[in-house]
């Protein structure tokens, strides 16, 4: 399996694909299956095949070196996550560390929206925050939102439109989407869109989110 | 990313004493840090400082603190009010998750998008490698400047807020080791020559503490065309302040993004159009002025043309 992407990356001449790759090879099933170690060790002929690309980010475990104390608040709960390494990303904090893997990692650097999240109520890319520098700043994700029988009316409003196809940039865009309906966003569709210019969706499920979006807001999409 | 300290700066002064790079919204810094173009050992997290604030001047101006962040700047009344060109500029750039985070001093020092700048692997860039030489030079250049490029870089100036400034002709106000001192945006920033990796006239430890703002005309657009409708970097874009009385142009002050190094505001465009009457066929006269020194590459030709007529239409938006 590793060995026949390793291969297939070889072939691959254009850069977002080895990204695709890559991002597959760090899922959570593959790391909980193998463990961070092998995951570095299997990556290592990949960082060769492509050597344009960065590192694999993974978060550093637990014996994080010249990190002071963080404590984060998340959903309305408080995380002592120890010394952490001033490197770890809030997106990472709350992957790898609290274990809320409902915030997606997509590019890693601010251009896709999928590590959408809330610090003190206003919408942020997890991805380029660093959990350090909000400790002490209240932190909502998509689990804080609402959950499994107590959606929260966006979440409602993606079901009953079907806002997604593949699912994976939804928990981003729901936290646009809930943190627009007390942003100064006019009325019209395309001021929807507009608003939610930051979270990309490789599906197109646009209009179905732009419904849904409408929805909650009280207004109707236009076909 | 490489490994470095991370402390919470408690004070304008400790932050400047602390020797170290600073970070606030983290928009542009993060994103270099996890490329490797940036390898600080050491950050200070200057986002607690009291420098938030936005206030009205005496003179019917605006200070606008260093840690306000683009969303909030480019919805504050005064700001729509009395500087729509800058809440336009603002707004149509980024997203609004960055907007949320990028902060106005931050803004000011934005990194340039240049694909080899932002990619360590190629050795030769001037602005990461002092005398290394320019890989976009023979690369790819298509989004490249053609305003005071050298034969060291041509890598584009990226901020949208720092245009609307440039016309609004915004002081920075600095604090450093050496005391306080304001420039203005005009002198902030400097052409790439043979020294593209020194942008700007900031010194070790010196710290943007705010920018202000003069009172100014009410004829203001700002009009950015690019490769999509949101969340993209300008191809080329104008920023125009302007005060027309009886069909003339009183005064005009005029900025080019996406085609120049820095944030590119042109004398020479005004200069073809004070006092001229708010025609067609003088804003026409005007970009022509605006891009008559511009070095186009193979790739990059197009944006004298698009430049020349981005220009053009936001002049008659301004004045109408």
């Amino acid at each position: 399996m590793e060995l026949k992407e390793d291969q297939h990356l070889v072939d691959l001449a254009d850069r977002e694909a080895r990204e695709f790759v890559k991002a597959r090879l760090s899922r959570r099933s593959f790391l909980s299956g193998l463990g961070v170690t092998s995951l570095v060790a299997s990556a290592a002929p990949l960082a060769m095949a492509a050597p344009a690309m960065p590192e694999v980010t993974v978060a550093p475990a637990a014996e994080d070196a010249g990190g002071s104390a963080t404590t984060l608040l998340v959903n309305g709960k408080s995380y002592d996550l120890g010394a952490l390494d001033p490197r770890v990303t809030l997106l990472d904090a709350l992957r790898e560390r609290i274990h809320l893997t409902g915030t997606k990692k997509g590019c890693d650097h601010g251009q896709c929206g999928a590590c959408t999240v809330h610090v003190n109520g206003r919408r942020v890319n997890s991805c380029l925050t660093l959990a350090a520098m909000v400790a002490g700043d209240e932190i909502t994700t998509i689990e804080g939102v609402g959950q499994p029988g107590n959606l929260h009316p966006m979440q409602a409003a993606f079901v009953e439109h079907d806002g997604y196809q593949c699912g994976y940039c939804t928990s981003g865009q729901i936290m646009s989407a809930v943190a627009l309906l007390k942003e100064p966003v006019g009325k019209t569709d395309e001021d929807v869109r507009h608003a939610m210019a930051g979270n990309i969706c490789r599906c197109g499920a646009y209009p179905n989110i732009v419904a849904a979006v409408q929805q909650v807001r009280g207004l109707s999409a236009s076909a | 990313m490489n490994s470095f300290t991370l402390e919470r700066a408690q004070s304008v002064e400790k932050a400047i004493g602390a020797g170290g790079k600073f970070i606030a919204g983290g928009t542009t810094l993060v994103d270099l840090l996890k490329l490797g173009v940036e390898t600080p050992p050491r950050l200070v997290d200057i986002t607690r400082l009291p420098l938030a604030q936005l206030e009205e001047l005496p003179n019917g101006g605006l200070r606008v603190g260093a840690m306000v962040r683009n969303s909030d700047l480019a919805r504050h009344p005064l700001v729509l009010e009395r500087y729509p060109v800058l809440s336009l500029a603002l707004l149509s750039g980024a997203s609004p998750q960055l907007r949320n985070m990028a902060t106005t001093g931050g803004n000011l020092l934005q990194r340039t998008r240049c694909p080899y700048f932002r990619d360590p692997t190629y050795a030769n860039c001037n602005k990461r490698n002092p005398g290394a030489g320019c890989a976009a030079l023979e690369g790819h250049h298509r989004a490249m400047a053609v305003l005071g490029t050298s034969d060291h870089c041509i890598a584009t100036h990226p901020s949208d807020m720092c245009v609307a400034m440039t016309a609004l002709e915004a002081t920075i106000f600095i604090e450093g080791p050496k005391g306080k001192r304001s420039v203005s945006i005009d002198d902030f920033y400097k052409l790439p020559g043979e020294t593209p990796h020194i942008e700007n006239v900031l010194e070790p430890g010196e710290l943007i503490t705010h920018v202000e703002l003069p009172p100014a005309a009410k004829g203001q657009t700002y009009l950015k065309l690019r490769d999509r409708a949101s969340y993209e970097f300008a191809l080329a874009s104008a920023a125009v302040v302007a005060q027309v009385e009886g069909g003339h142009v009183r005064s005009v002050r005029i900025a080019l993004g996406g085609v120049g190094t820095r944030p590119w505001r042109s004398h020479e465009a005004e200069k073809a159009l004070a006092g001229k009457a708010a025609t067609p066929a003088n804003f026409k006269l005007a970009a022509e002025a605006a891009l008559k020194d511009a070095k186009p590459r193979e790739e990059n030709g197009f944006k004298v043309e698009l430049a020349r007529r981005c220009l053009a239409r936001a002049l008659k938006t301004a004045t109408a």
